[in-house]
C-alpha cells in the first residue's frame, strides 16, 4: 500500500504536469489559429460524445508545419540556432578543457577550492550574469573603453546586440557546464599512463593527444551536450545580448506566443525544436550509459 | 568418567528449532537452493559452508525472511515462517558488513532492535550495559562507528544482532573483513559468546578452517545441494565424497578399481604396484571405480620401506613446502603421481632427514584413508 | 610536492579572470555615483537606498521568496520519493515512463517548459499567480531532486535498512530511522538546489505568472531589457553576495566535517 503511494504520487504528478502538458502543445500545434478564446481551434467538445470527438480530430491537421517550411524566417531560426549553439560549444570545449586541465593537474590541496571557484557560478542568477556583459559590451562600455585606452582601435565596436555578443554570453555562461564533465574524467585518469606513454618514446605533445584526450573522451562529450542542448533553445541571452537581426529559436518561439499570439505556430515551432533536440539527448544519454557500464 | 556429549541430532526425540522442509528458492531460471531439506537443533553452532555461489548467503537470507522460498518451508521452533516479514521475526542478523548505523553511536546502535519493541528505558539501558560488558565496548558506548577500529566494529555488530535474544542469531562471513590474526582471536570469542548466551547460530562462511573451528555440526554445500552434513572430525576424517574431501583441508586422491572382501577392500591403483589395502562399510561391485582419499599427514615418510605397513610405495622427494611447523614433502611415484606427504618438524631444520631428489618410503596403515564412491 | 606548470598557472588564470571579471565589475559599478554607468563618478551607495524604497522590487523579491521556499519543499518531498522509486522499485508497470519524465525535463529547453505549462492552466482554467509559479517550478526541479538523492542512493548500503528491519522495523520505519538520516546531506542540497533553480529562473516564471505575481527575475528581465541600470547593479550585488557566502560556508562547514571524520577514522584504525 505504501509502496503504492509512493510510486502513484511523483508518478500522477509528472503525468499531468509534464506529459499531458506535453500532449496539450502537440494537439494546439496540429489545430488552427482563432480570434476566439483560447485563441485556436478546433476545441474538444465531449457534450457531443464520439461525433464531437470526431470532428475535433478531423479538424487537425499539419497546416502550421508546412507554414513553417514555407516563411524563412522560421527555418532560417533553426539554421541559425544550429549554428550559434554548435560554433559556441566548440569554443566552450576550447576555453574549458584547459581550465579542466589545469584544476586536474593542480596541487591536491589546491583542486578543492579551484572547484568551487568553478561551481560558485552556478549558484549565481544566470540573468545576473549575462546582464553583466551588457555593460562591457556595450559601445561605451568597459572593453571599448580598454581597447580604445590601449590604442588597439580608434573606433569603438558595435559588439552588444551582435551575434558576436550572443557567443560570448553563451560561452560564458555555460563554462561550468564543460569544465566539469572533463574534469571529472581527467581526475579518474592515473597519471602513471603517461609517464608510461613517455617511456614508451612519446613527446609529451603525443602523450597528451595518444593518451590524455581518449581518456576524457567521454567528459569532452558530456560535456558539449551539456553546452550544446540548453544552448540550442536558449532564450535569454539572445534576446539581451542579441540584435534584432539574432534569430535563435528561443526568441522566436517567445515572440509567436507572447506578441503575435499565434499559440498553433508557437506550438508547431516548439514540436520543431524538440524534434531536432531528439537526436543529440539520445546521443548524450548513451554516452553516459556507456560511462556508466565502463566504471562498472 | 561420563560426560554427556552436546549431540542432539543424534537423538530420535529432540525436537529441531529450525526445518527446512523440502525448500527450493529460484531467482528467475537460476535454481539458488534445489529441494533442501536440514534440521538445526537448539543451541547448536551449525555452520554453512561452501565456494561463493553455492546458495548458502540465499539460505540465510531465508532465515531472515529477506527472501521467499519459491516451494517448501522454513518452520522456527514448529511453526511455518513463511509469512512472517522480517521485522517480525525472533531471528536477526550479523550482517558481513556489520551495517551498523553510521549517525548513530555504538550505544544508539545495539539500543536500535530495543527501541522497536515495548520495553521500558531502564530495560533497554541494562540490556544494553550488558551487551557493552558481553563484547568488551563498554568503553566505546559513545563513539560513532567511524570512530573505532575493524575488530571493535565486528563486536558491535554482534552485541546488536544478540541485544534482543534472539532464538536464532545469523552471521554472515562474521569475520571476513578482518585479518587473520584478529579472525583467529575472535573466532574464539564468538564460541565463548555462543556458549554464554545459549542462542543457536547459523554461520554463513566460505572460510573451512572457521567453520572446522567454532561450528558444532558443518553443513558442506555445492550448487544449492547439501553435500555433507556432520560435526568437524566426520567431515575431515570421513568425507562422503571427492567434493568434501578436496574441499576441506589437504588430500591425495589416488583413482583406481576395488575388490571387497568383508570390510576389506583392495584398489589396483597403477601398474606393477601393489594395490591399495583400506576398509570400507560399503558393499562396492568387484571392479567398482573408486577414489580413494587421503591426508598428507597420514602419510608418514621414512628412508627405508617399514617393516609391517599395511601399504607401503617408494618414490622421489620433488619438493618441499616448509611451512615452520610441518613440512610438506611432494613425492613423485613411478607411476608418475605425485603424493603429498606432511611431517612436523620435531627438529631443527639443518637437520632435516630428507632433501630433494632423495629417495623415500611412504607408508599408511589400512584405516588411514577413505575409499570414496563419487 | 606538486607545483603549477606554467601552461597550467596560465590558463586557470585567465579562465577564472574570465569567470569573475564581469561579476567583479557588476559589483563595483552598484557602487558607482554617476547614473551613467560606464562612467565612474566615485563611491556611493545610493543605489542600494534607492533600491530598498522600491516597492516594486520589493513585492517582486518576496513573491520569488515564496514560490522558492515552496516549490523546492515540494519538490524535495516528491523529488525524493522518485529517487527512492527509480533506485529501489525495479518493477512496476510504466517504469520506463516514469524514468523518462525524470530524465527528460533536465533537457527540455526551458521555453517548451514553460509554453506547455501555461497551455496546461490554460486549458484546466487556473488562474495565473503563485501557484501555477510553485506548480510550474516544483515540476522541474522535482528531476534535479530526484538525480541529486538518486545518485546517492546508489551508493547507499542497503543491508543498513535490512539491518533496521531485521531488528524490528517496519520498511516505512527503516526509511525513516536510517535511510533518511544517512541521505539527508543529498536531500539537503536537493532542496538547496531546487530553491536556487526557482530564484534563477526566468522563462518558466514569465509563462506560469499572472499580472499580479511578478517575480524578481521577470522584473529584472523587463528593467534590463531596455539597457544597463545602477539599481539592477546594486540588486545584483546582493544576490551575489548572497550566494557567495552560502556556497563558501557550506563548502568550509562540509571539508571541515570530512577533515574531522578523516582524523577520527584513523585514530580508531590505530587503536
Amino acid at each position: 500500500m505504501r509502496r503504492l503511494i509512493l510510486i502513484a504520487v511523483p508518478y500522477l504528478w509528472l503525468l499531468a504536469l509534464f506529459l499531458v502538458p506535453f500532449l496539450i502543445v502537440l494537439k494546439i500545434s496540429l489545430s488552427d489559429i482563432a480570434l476566439s478564446i483560447p485563441p485556436y481551434t478546433p476545441q474538444l467538445d465531449l457534450s457531443e460524445g464520439w461525433a464531437g470527438f470526431r470532428a475535433f480530430l478531423s479538424g487537425l491537421d499539419f497546416e502550421n508545419f508546412a507554414f513553417l517550411t514555407t516563411d524563412d524566417l522560421y527555418w532560417k531560426a533553426y539554421l541559425s540556432s544550429l549554428q550559434i549553439a554548435l560554433l559556441s560549444t566548440v569554443m566552450t570545449l576550447l576555453c574549458g578543457f584547459p581550465i579542466a586541465y589545469g584544476i586536474a593537474r593542480a596541487p591536491h590541496e589546491w583542486r578543492p577550492t579551484l572547484l568551487m571557484l568553478v561551481i560558485l557560478p552556478f549558484w549565481t542568477s544566470f540573468l545576473i550574469r549575462v546582464y553583466a556583459w551588457m555593460g562591457i559590451l556595450n559601445t561605451e562600455g568597459l572593453l571599448n573603453q580598454f581597447l580604445l585606452f590601449l590604442g588597439v582601435i580608434s573606433e569603438p565596436l558595435t559588439i552588444l546586440n551582435t551575434n558576436t555578443a550572443v557567443y560570448i554570453g553563451i560561452v560564458y555562461t555555460y563554462l561550468p557546464f564543460m569544465i566539469l564533465p572533463i574534469y571529472a574524467a581527467l581526475e579518474k585518469m592515473d597519471e602513471s599512463l603517461l609517464e608510461a606513454a613517455e617511456d614508451l618514446g612519446c613527446s609529451r605533445v603525443s602523450a597528451f593527444w595518444l593518451v590524455t584526450v581518449p581518456l576524457s573522451k567521454s567528459g569532452i562529450v558530456a560535456g558539449c551536450f551539456l553546452v550544446f542542448i540548453p544552448a540550442l533553445g536558449e532564450f535569454v541571452i539572445p534576446s539581451l545580448l542579441g540584435g534584432s537581426q539574432t534569430l535563435m529559436i528561443g526568441k522566436v518561439l517567445w515572440e509567436e506566443f507572447f506578441s503575435n499570439r499565434d499559440w498553433p505556430v508557437a506550438s508547431a515551432v516548439a514540436i520543431v525544436l524538440l524534434l531536432i533536440l531528439i537526436v543529440p539527448i539520445i546521443l548524450f544519454q548513451r554516452n553516459q550509459q556507456l560511462q556508466r557500464e565502463a566504471e562498472g | 568418567m561420563t560426560q554427556t556429549v552436546f549431540a542432539p541430532w543424534n537423538d530420535p526425540d529432540a525436537k529441531p528449532l529450525i526445518e527446512f522442509k523440502g525448500v527450493t528458492k529460484a531467482f528467475g531460471d537460476f535454481v539458488a537452493i534445489d529441494d533442501l531439506s536440514l534440521d538445526i537443533f537448539e543451541q547448536e553452532f551449525f555452520a554453512l559452508l561452501g565456494p561463493s555461489g553455492c546458495g548458502k548467503t540465499t539460505m540465510m537470507r531465508m532465515l531472515a525472511g529477506f527472501e521467499s522460498v519459491t516451494s517448501g518451508s522454513i518452520l522456527l521452533a514448529g511453526k511455518d515462517i513463511g509469512p512472517v516479514p522480517p521485522n517480525k521475526r525472533a531471528v536477526n542478523m550479523m550482517f558481513q558488513s556489520y551495517a551498523l548505523f553510521p549517525h548513530l553511536t555504538i550505544w544508539d546502535n545495539i539500543a536500535f532492535g530495543l527501541r522497536r519493541g515495548n520495553a521500558s528505558k531502564d530495560e533497554i539501558a541494562n540490556r544494553v550495559e550488558d551487551m557493552l560488558r558481553l563484547t568488551r565496548l563498554t568503553k566505546f558506548a559513545r563513539r560513532k562507528p567511524h570512530q573505532i577500529s575493524g575488530g571493535q566494529r565486528q563486536r558491535v555488530a554482534l552485541a546488536r544482532s544478540l541485544a534482543k535474544a534472539p532464538k536464532l542469531l545469523l552471521l554472515d562471513e562474521p569475520l571476513g573483513a578482518l585479518d587473520k590474526k584478529l579472525r583467529q582471536d575472535t573466532q574464539f570469542e564468538l564460541m565463548d559468546i555462543q556458549e554464554k548466551t545459549g542462542t543457536t547460530f547459523v554461520i554463513v562462511t566460505h572460510d573451512q578452517e572457521e567453520a572446522m573451528t567454532v561450528a558444532s555440526r558443518v553443513a558442506v554445500m555445492d550448487e544449492g545441494k547439501l553435500i555433507q552434513v556432520s560435526t568437524p572430525d566426520v567431515i575431515y576424517e570421513a568425507p562422503n565424497s571427492v567434493y568434501v574431501a578436496d574441499f576441506i583441508g589437504d588430500v591425495n586422491i589416488i583413482e583406481g578399481a576395488a575388490a571387497q572382501e568383508g570390510e576389506s577392500v583392495s584398489i589396483s591403483w597403477a601398474e606393477g604396484q601393489p594395490p591399495i589395502r583400506a576398509r570400507s562399510t560399503r558393499s562396492l561391485t568387484p571392479g567398482q571405480k573408486v577414489h580413494f582419499a587421503i591426508r598428507p599427514e597420514k602419510l608418514s615418510i621414512t628412508a627405508e620401506r617399514p617393516a609391517e605397513a599395511a601399504n607401503a610405495v617408494t618414490g622421489k622427494v620433488l619438493d618441499i613446502a616448509y611451512l615452520g611447523n610441518i613440512s610438506t614433502y611432494h613425492v613423485e611415484l613411478p607411476s608418475g603421481d605425485v603424493l603429498k606427504a606432511q611431517s612436523a618438524n620435531t627438529r631443527r631444520i639443518a637437520r632435516r632427514s630428507f632433501t630433494w631428489e632423495d629417495t623415500v618410503w611412504l607408508s599408511w596403515t589400512e584405516t588411514a584413508g577413505v575409499v570414496l564412491e563419487q | 610536492m606538486r607545483r603549477f606548470s606554467w601552461f597550467n598557472a596560465t590558463s586557470l588564470t585567465l579562465g577564472f579572470a574570465f569567470l569573475y571579471l564581469p561579476m567583479v565589475i557588476l559589483v563595483i559599478y552598484s557602487f558607482n555615483a554617476s547614473k551613467l554607468v560606464t562612467v565612474w563618478a566615485g563611491f556611493s551607495t545610493k543605489w542600494y537606498a534607492e533600491l530598498i524604497r522600491n516597492e516594486a522590487f520589493l513585492d517582486a523579491a518576496w513573491v520569488t521568496l515564496r514560490v522558492a521556499v515552496f516549490s523546492s519543499t515540494l519538490a524535495t518531498i516528491l523529488g525524493t520519493m522518485a529517487a527512492y522509486v527509480l533506485v529501489r522499485a525495479n518493477r512496476f508497470p510504466g517504469r520506463t515512463l516514469f524514468s523518462g519524465m525524470i530524465y527528460a525535463p533536465l533537457v527540455m529547453p526551458e521555453v517548451i517548459t514553460g509554453l506547455s505549462l501555461l497551455l496546461l492552466f490554460i486549458g484546466i482554467g487556473l488562474d495565473r499567480g503563485v501557484l501555477t509559479i510553485v506548480l510550474a517550478h516544483t515540476t522541474f526541479s522535482m528531476c534535479y531532486v530526484s538525480v541529486v538523492v538518486s545518485s546517492r542512493l546508489t551508493s547507499f548500503d542497503k543491508s543498513l535498512e535490512e539491518a533496521a528491519q531485521d531488528l524490528g522495523c517496519s520498511p516505512f520505519d527503516a526509511f525513516r530511522l536510517v535511510t533518511l538520516p544517512i541521505i539527508a546531506p543529498a536531500v539537503i542540497s536537493g532542496w538547496l538546489l531546487a530553491f536556487t533553480l526557482s530564484l534563477d529562473d526566468l522563462v518558466i516564471a514569465s509563462f506560469a505568472a499572472g499580472p499580479s505575481s511578478t517575480t524578481l527575475p521577470i522584473k529584472i528581465f523587463s528593467a534590463v531589457r531596455l539597457g544597463v541600470s545602477p539599481e539592477i547593479n546594486a540588486l545584483s550585488t546582493i544576490m551575489i553576495a548572497i550566494v557567495t557566502v552560502g556556497v563558501i560556508s557550506a563548502s568550509l562547514i562540509s571539508k571541515r566535517a570530512a577533515v574531522r571524520q578523516e582524523a577520527e577514522t584513523r585514530n580508531a584504525e590505530r587503536g
